[in-house]
């Protein structure tokens, strides 16, 4: 009797525990949308998204976030343009190139770039990246270029892994009946291979564009972080993420209101992304 | 035909080249540049503006790590067991749960501040403080933990659970005594990569933890973990030598731990290391 009791008891304990993740994720929701929606409705839904000026000390203030979600999109842009070829192209090294050997020591290393924290990133685009920029293209080297270069850096983890494993899955009749009709190695891995796994190639593309969209320190310390515009890419820009991180400490009243909308556009961006990427991931299964 | 396959070769090289070198020279820049500034002085007992020492950060971050990972680690390793112990295949509930792990894996460290913000520290009126930064870090390491859990029992043979059952013990006493000890590599493989979620963590814990350069005298008082402690360096512009510093006690971290999760990993996985 005492015994079903305690199995019952833990097996209550272990649903309650599961149901943490939902819980957490209504809370976020619950708590991005009531804290943005106000200052949406204040501002004016269009203002708010389209407007092209942000200057909360200026009176009447605007608050204007199209300058940030456009940075956003460039710098995020940038970074897939950067991180793709090469993520995909280390993918293809590591699953059919690679001997075994080295292997051993590169699919970890793949790992540890994946555990370097943003701030030390950031900190190695503002001491290296930005005066390397400013030295071969002028301006002062905190850019959009700047940005792009590290994100791409940054997302080069994500796009390896979930391409490799795409890569690996890939049966291997595919490999064996190019080889068969006359291909060398080389070729049979890139017009056999690698296309069979595009659906997964494709996920890393969206995940990557999430880790790079919602990416903050590493592009704080090296963007420019001014709430204009872009204009061309070796000038600086604000992304949606630094405008929350270099406002959020001083803001008060309907700034700090429209710092937590910047926050909720921010989370339906990644909510979509988020969605296309479990329907792809379904679809790949 | 011989033309492609030298260019495709050529590229293939360069790009993992590139890859690796980029990060030989991140962290071998680092660890250069970094390592002449480490002087005893950074590890004062006191923080003051002359020494600005290390010690108090490397203090808040222990007990960060700590408090976090007491949040998380039962609630995880539960939903794990939840997950694949009990949990019928085609449950509803286990879709959503899958669904909101994903999900909150998902979600950029930047947000959860913000969450944390608006939830722990002015909802709950706690205000900047470890407990704020801890819960914040739990939830956003909560789908690693998750995930580290479900593949290590999935990966238990059912045999010895059938053997376990067959000499007559519970459900409990053989998640417990059986298929728990043996999925405790891979459970701690996971717990130890979300170690290194927490120490390199700043976006979430700038305005939830606060960024106050003193050890935390409570569960309720502000404090910076180290790489707040570098961001705030870094930002101001005038310490660089110290971000240095601190960076490099950073990357010995994040390297070391994750050493520590792939030997975890492969003691788990002992027959196959490429997979």
């Amino acid at each position: 009797m005492k015994k079903n009791f305690l199995e019952k008891f833990m097996e209550i304990i272990f649903f309650i525990s599961a149901s943490a993740s939902i819980i957490s994720v209504v809370l976020i929701c619950v708590f991005m949308f009531a804290g943005g929606i106000p200052a949406i409705k204040e501002i004016g839904l269009f203002d708010f998204l389209l407007g092209k000026k942000w200057s909360p000390s200026n009176v009447p203030p605007s608050f204007g976030i199209l300058p940030m979600i456009l940075g956003s999109i460039y710098v995020t842009f940038g970074a897939i343009l950067i991180g793709l070829p090469i993520g995909v192209l280390t993918a293809v090294f590591l699953s059919k190139f690679c001997p075994r050997k080295i292997y051993r020591y590169l699919k970890p290393a793949v790992n540890l770039m994946a555990g370097i924290p943003s701030i030390v990133y950031g900190f190695f685009g503002m001491v290296v990246l930005v005066p390397f920029i400013s030295n071969v293209f002028g301006g002062n080297g905190n850019s959009i270029l700047t940005a792009s270069i590290l994100l791409g850096i940054m997302i080069l983890p994500t796009i390896i892994g979930l391409s490799e494993s795409a890569i690996r899955s890939v049966p291997k009749s595919y490999y064996e009946g190019a080889i068969a009709l006359g291909a060398s190695h080389e070729t049979a891995v890139m017009f056999a291979v690698l296309p069979a796994a595009k659906s997964g190639i494709f996920a890393s593309i969206v995940l990557g564009i999430g880790r790079a969209i919602g990416e903050t320190m590493a592009v704080v310390m090296v963007a420019g972080n001014q709430a204009r515009m872009p204009n061309g890419i070796l000038r600086g820009i604000r992304t949606l993420t630094a405008n929350i991180v270099m406002e959020m400490g001083y803001a008060a009243d309907l700034h700090r209101e429209a710092l937590i909308a910047t926050g909720m556009i921010l989370f339906i961006f990644i909510l979509f992304i988020n969605g296309v990427f479990s329907i792809l991931k379904r679809r790949m299964n | 035909m011989n033309k492609y396959t030298k260019i495709i070769k050529g590229f293939v090289l360069l790009s993992a080249i590139l890859t690796f070198s980029v990060l030989f020279l991140l962290i071998g820049y680092i660890l250069v540049k970094g390592i002449p500034h480490i002087d005893p002085s950074l590890f004062a007992l006191e923080y003051n503006t002359e020494n600005l020492s290390l010690f108090p950060a490397i203090i808040t971050t222990l007990m960060m790590t700590f408090l976090a990972l007491i949040i998380s680690c039962p609630i995880g390793v539960f939903t794990g067991f939840y997950l694949v112990e009990y949990a019928k295949t085609g449950n509803k509930f286990v879709e959503i749960i899958r669904l909101t792990t994903e999900t909150l894996s998902g979600i950029p460290s930047i947000v959860y501040g913000l969450f944390g913000l608006l939830f722990f520290v002015t909802a709950l009126g706690w205000s900047f403080s470890l407990m704020a930064g801890a819960f914040t870090l739990s939830i956003m390491i909560l789908p690693l933990i998750i995930r580290a859990t479900e593949e290590a029992l999935i990966a238990v043979p059912n045999t010895l659970r059938e053997a376990s059952f067959g000499l007559g013990a519970g459900k409990l006493r053989t998640i417990f005594r059986i298929v728990l000890p043996s999925a405790i590599p891979g459970i701690l493989a996971g717990i130890i990569l979300s170690i290194g979620r927490i120490v390199g963590e700043t976006a979430a814990l700038i305005y939830t933890a606060g960024s106050v350069p003193k050890i935390p005298e409570n569960l309720f008082s502000s404090g910076r973990t180290l790489a707040i402690h570098m961001y705030v360096l870094s930002s101001e512009g005038l310490f660089t030598d110290k971000a240095y510093a601190t960076a490099v006690i950073l990357l010995v971290v994040v390297i070391g731990i994750n050493a520590l999760s792939s030997y975890m990993a492969k003691r788990f996985t002992k027959e196959n290391v490429n997979g």
